[in-house]
């Protein structure tokens, strides 16, 4: 089982960046979300970030799209394109978008100079009087303009665009013909700059040809969740996981499974264990501060072998953090942040559309093994938008071990084989139970014998330990001496990267891991056969991954780490600089 | 509408001095929200009401020879809960354009204006009612000068409340 | 703006901190922060002897925008972490401060035994009756068929009655407040803060962006037709038939108060040694 990403590494996707920024009520974000479906509609793959100030309402924002011959994952390293409606607080952006002299800045000269930081990279300052070609078509907004200026330079025919406004158009008739008159004149007028804008249209493949999907990475999740049969949710808000469960309420209801909007992460928790115990697969999504009010709920789910399964989509941390940023520093936590000997499943996926098979597999796993696993996700997948190839079905369901009726002798937590022994689902005559977070017996009563003890901990672990999880634990490229390990939203700039250094004879193996837990040594001791040196790369302050590989897998001598924390993400150019200055010392 | 009219000259000075202050504090507070939600006409043109209101109540300070600001002064409610001359809160809107902002301010300098009117005819003590209808009459000049300003200023478009873009991350 | 000398009168300018809220123009919370800085003001101790604790939300965001010693803890724990403050700090003067969701949701419990207690503090709730901060989620005192994202066609559960419940669970102080009548609201502020033990003021503090329905909220609201009591019972009854909508206290009573005995008569450590001694 694949995730969407391209899987040999070759040469570095074609295509451009385009930043567009602005403040109270000036639509950049819908102006985006319409340029990625205009690419779509174009025959081109797309990414969506979007980055705003605290404000609710009219805060500046900035959505950073990159447009692209396949699918990307990762926003690249500059900008070709910064266009700003209006210059309100857009400096506090610079730092997500980083431009180069061969940038072009485009700004309303009415809205005043783009600020400093932006001027200083070289970059062309084309001026584009936006707020006076809308005013002169009246009913018309501004990020119209805008929208049809980005759109010819992206090289995509008008028509393309003209059908993405069309599409998610909600209000009247006369209002989408001023609409589409301001996305025809800022079209013009960019075929109208001289000298004209020097950024390589992106090389479109067939349009229409295939059905492609825009989405992003909670709405997959969710997806995901519910082609693996997940049909009951628990959960409380929180940033960045939100719309994870917004999606998810009416799609329940579409297929009959149901929404509950609980109190608060302790209820969430305890309500889905209480789903599941009733034989229903049931999820719940959260973000950091919510993982960490769960784990006493998670330990029950272990204790008591009960399948649930848990998105976090972590943003910075520790405590309340950085709610809106993305980061990955729940590592820790996730695969050993429970009392006791707790063994659970991990899991991380690696792109957007990774982020529906990695929890359509989540969900069959925790079944068939009875037990939590924790989905890490962030708020880079989770609220960025893709344009991706429909991720196909593995097929996988949650298909859980039930005892038959009446069964003779029946023992909830029978020592088997495999560790995994039949549940009992309630109504089911002549096998009731009572479940437990207390240790307990084979036969399910609670028992402070050490026999009991030793008995159920080895059950429990070796149920995780002994399963088959094929192929699927880790995407594997390329070959060398040297191997990056990393996992989540870095594996695509991590891939970008190795894919330059592949460019320029540095041979390195790359191993994007996504079963996290329960360890798997010998998986990935395989994969390094030959490799005498490797380097981690995460997106965290503390170096997580590293500290969790060389606890618990055997790792060539001295491998080094490449780590910093959120808010901003982990770029191609410096993953591949760090690979090129480690070879080069090696 | 009701009042409890002031006994005393001073009482009544005071009342008014707090009316000034608030609704200075309150003009600055809404130019601060204005600033923060990147709406600069507006907030510019808050402030430079702040700085008005602020001017009224020195000068009575002034006129009543206070060396600091009367103790415990409080700006009566006026047709609704707040002070007379004070914007409310929640007429504002963070895509509001300058004519709004003057239409508020008109608003609250009509209100002060039949607030003194009222305070005239109700008070018992003739210095107090001789104040009020002075005060009156500076209210009138007030709701003259915002009429001309508003005239110099464009009407707002039909769609100045539309954002495109929903609240942050809704969708 | 920084305290000053207690010989100089206190204003509600002392108590802002030169921090711009971020909230939306027209929020109810604006007022609400004037509204706190004015009943801080009549209080009159110094910005510095005062503690405002909250937890997560637009609402909690108050501790950074005033003068005082502030605590923005995390979801639904703003009780616990005063508690312990009042506890440990008996001399200050501590107010909780957040919202319906932070509050009623997470904080539910602790809302409960915070009443039950009968700490000394004041609580503040600014009730807009839904998630603003995650853009619009339902919250325990959302009417049942608002409809939403995460809800759709409305919770279709009885809301959440904040008064009712802290009557019941032992609350010393309830009352009701409206951020549109920001001096009335100061007023009530400052009663609440002065009445000894546990103070529970809600705030009806419209939401603008979520909420725009509730800008009818000023002419709906009316001030409580009968006057506050100290029976329990009484109360009891009248808060029964209340319809979200009266202005006013409802209970200032004499419940015993938990007991504040930090520092007291302290022995030696060396006096515990006599324990063990055979």
């Amino acid at each position: 089982m694949n995730s969407g990403n391209a899987k040999t590494l070759t040469a570095a996707p074609k295509g451009v960046a385009f930043a567009l920024a602005g403040s109270g009520g000036s639509g950049v974000m819908t102006a985006g979300t319409t340029l990625l479906a205009g690419a779509a509609n174009a025959g081109v793959y797309g990414l969506m970030v979007r980055t705003s100030g605290p404000q609710i309402r009219g805060g500046e924002a900035a959505a950073l799209v990159r447009l692209a011959d396949r699918p990307v994952d990762t926003l690249g390293d500059t900008f070709d394109l910064l266009l700003a409606i209006d210059w309100g607080n857009t400096h506090r952006f610079a730092d997500e978008v980083p431009l180069t002299a061969r940038s072009v800045i485009v700004g309303d000269p009415d809205e005043g100079e783009p600020p400093e930081v932006f001027l200083a990279t070289g970059a062309r300052y084309v001026p584009l009087p936006m707020k006076k070609m809308a005013k002169a078509i009246p009913g018309s907004w501004v990020n119209m303009v805008a929208l049809g200026f980005a759109g010819a330079m992206a090289g995509f025919p008008q028509e393309a665009l003209e059908a993405a406004v069309r599409a998610d158009w909600k209000r009247g008739e006369t209002a989408l013909a001023a609409n589409l008159a301001a996305l025809a004149a800022g079209f013009a007028a960019e075929r109208g700059i001289t000298p004209p804008i020097a950024v390589p249209p992106v090389p479109r493949t067939e349009a229409g040809a295939k059905q492609r999907w825009s989405i992003s990475g909670n709405e997959a999740a969710g997806f995901g969740a519910i082609r693996g049969g997940v049909r009951y949710v628990a959960a409380y808000p929180i940033t960045p996981a939100t719309e994870l469960l917004e999606w998810m309420a009416p799609a329940l209801a579409k297929v009959g499974g149901t929404l509950l909007q609980a109190e608060d992460e302790l209820a969430s928790i305890n309500m889905i264990i209480g789903g599941s115990f009733g034989g229903v697969p049931s999820l719940t999504a959260t973000a950091g501060p919510g993982l960490a009010l769960m784990a006493e709920g998670i330990g029950l789910a272990v204790a008591s072998e009960t399948p649930v399964v848990i998105v976090d989509v972590m943003r910075g941390g520790p405590s309340t953090g950085i709610p809106a940023k993305s980061e990955q520093s729940d590592l820790s936590f996730a695969v050993s942040g429970l009392h006791g000997d707790a063994p659970r499943l991990v899991l991380a996926p690696s792109s957007i559309a990774d982020c529906a098979t990695t929890t359509q597999w989540a969900v069959y796993l925790a079944e068939k093994l009875q037990a939590p696993a924790i989905v890490l996700s962030d708020q880079f997948l989770g609220q960025s938008r893709a344009i991706i190839d429909p991720p196909a079905d593995s097929g996988l369901r949650a298909e859980r071990l039930k005892a038959e009726a009446n069964a003779a002798d029946y023992k909830r937590y029978r020592n088997t084989e495999s560790g995994v022994s039949p549940m009992a689902v309630p109504g089911t005559p002549g096998v009731t139970y009572t479940a437990d977070g207390l240790e307990h017996t084979e036969a399910a009563v609670p028992s402070s014998n050490s026999r009991d003890h030793q008995l159920q901990l080895d059950k429990r672990e070796r149920k995780l330990a002994r399963f088959d999880y094929g192929d699927a634990w880790a995407d594997i490229d390329g070959d060398g001496d040297a191997a990056v390990i990393t996992f989540g939203s870095t594996s695509a700039a991590v891939r970008e990267a190795v894919a330059r250094a592949r460019a320029e004879g540095v041979h390195v193996r790359l191993i994007a891991m996504r079963l996290l837990a329960p360890a798997q040594p010998e998986k990935l001791a395989k994969a390094l056969e030959g490799v005498r040196h490797v380097m981690v790369v995460e997106q965290n302050h503390g170096g997580q991954f590293l500290r969790y590989l060389r606890g618990h897998f055997d790792l060539p001598a001295k491998p080094v780490g490449y780590h910093r924390p959120g808010p901003l993400p982990l770029r191609p150019g410096e993953v591949h600089k760090a690979i090129a200055e480690w070879r080069k010392a090696a | 509408m009701k009042l409890n009219a002031p006994k005393t000259i001073e009482e009544f000075m005071a009342q008014a001095y707090a009316m000034e202050v608030e609704a200075a504090q309150r003009y600055s507070d809404l130019a601060d929200a204005m600033d923060t939600h990147n709406n600069r006409e507006v907030a510019e043109l808050f402030r430079k009401m702040a700085v008005i209101e602020g001017k009224h109540g020195t000068e009575i300070m002034q006129h009543m020879g206070w060396k600091t600001p009367p103790a415990n002064a409080v700006a009566p409610s006026w047709e609704g809960f707040e002070a007379a001359e004070s914007v409310p809160i929640d007429e504002v809107h963070y895509l509001m354009r300058p004519w709004h902002a003057l239409q508020l301010a008109l608003a609250a300098e009509q209100r002060a204006e039949r607030f003194f009117a009222e305070l005239a005819k109700s008070t018992t003590d003739e210095s107090v009612r001789k104040a009020a209808l002075e005060l009156q009459e500076e209210e009138r000049e007030h709701v003259e000068l915002v009429r001309a300003w508003m005239a110099k200023v464009p009407q707002p478009e039909k769609d100045w409340a539309e954002d495109p873009d929903p609240p942050r991350y809704d969708q | 703006m920084n305290d000053v000398a207690t010989c100089e009168q206190l204003t509600a300018a002392n108590f802002k901190s030169a921090v711009k809220p971020v909230w939306c123009p027209g929020c109810g919370d604006y007022s609400v922060l004037s509204s706190i800085t004015k009943a801080l003001a009549m209080i009159g101790k110094p910005p510095h002897e005062v503690g405002v604790v909250s937890g997560i939300g637009c609402s909690s965001r108050i501790p950074a925008y005033t003068s005082c010693y502030g605590f923005h803890g995390v979801h639904g724990r703003a009780l616990a972490a005063a508690t312990g403050l009042k506890v440990a700090r008996p001399d200050l003067t501590v107010l909780v401060t957040g919202g319906d969701g932070d509050g009623y949701s997470i904080g539910g419990n602790h809302f409960l035994h915070a009443c039950r207690r009968n700490v000394d503090l004041t609580y503040i709730v600014m009730d807009n009756h839904v998630y603003g901060m995650t853009k619009g989620q339902p919250s325990p005192t959302t009417e049942p068929d608002w409809d939403s994202k995460l809800a759709p066609g409305g919770t279709k559960i009885r809301v959440f009655h904040p008064l009712v419940v802290a009557l019941a669970a032992g609350a010393n102080f309830v009352g009701r407040a409206f951020a549109g009548d920001p001096n009335g609201t100061a007023a009530l502020i400052a009663q609440a803060i002065r009445h000894p033990g546990f103070s529970f003021v809600e705030i009806l503090s419209p939401c603008v962006t979520f909420r725009p329905e509730q800008k009818e909220w000023k002419s709906m609201v009316r001030p409580a037709p009968v006057e506050k009591t100290d029976d329990p019972v009484l109360a009891a009854r009248r808060v029964m038939t209340d319809d979200g909508m009266n202005i006013g206290v409802l209970y200032a009573g004499n419940r015993p108060c938990y007991e504040l005995d930090y520092g007291r008569s302290p022995k030696s450590v060396a006096d515990l040694e006599m324990e063990f001694r055979v």
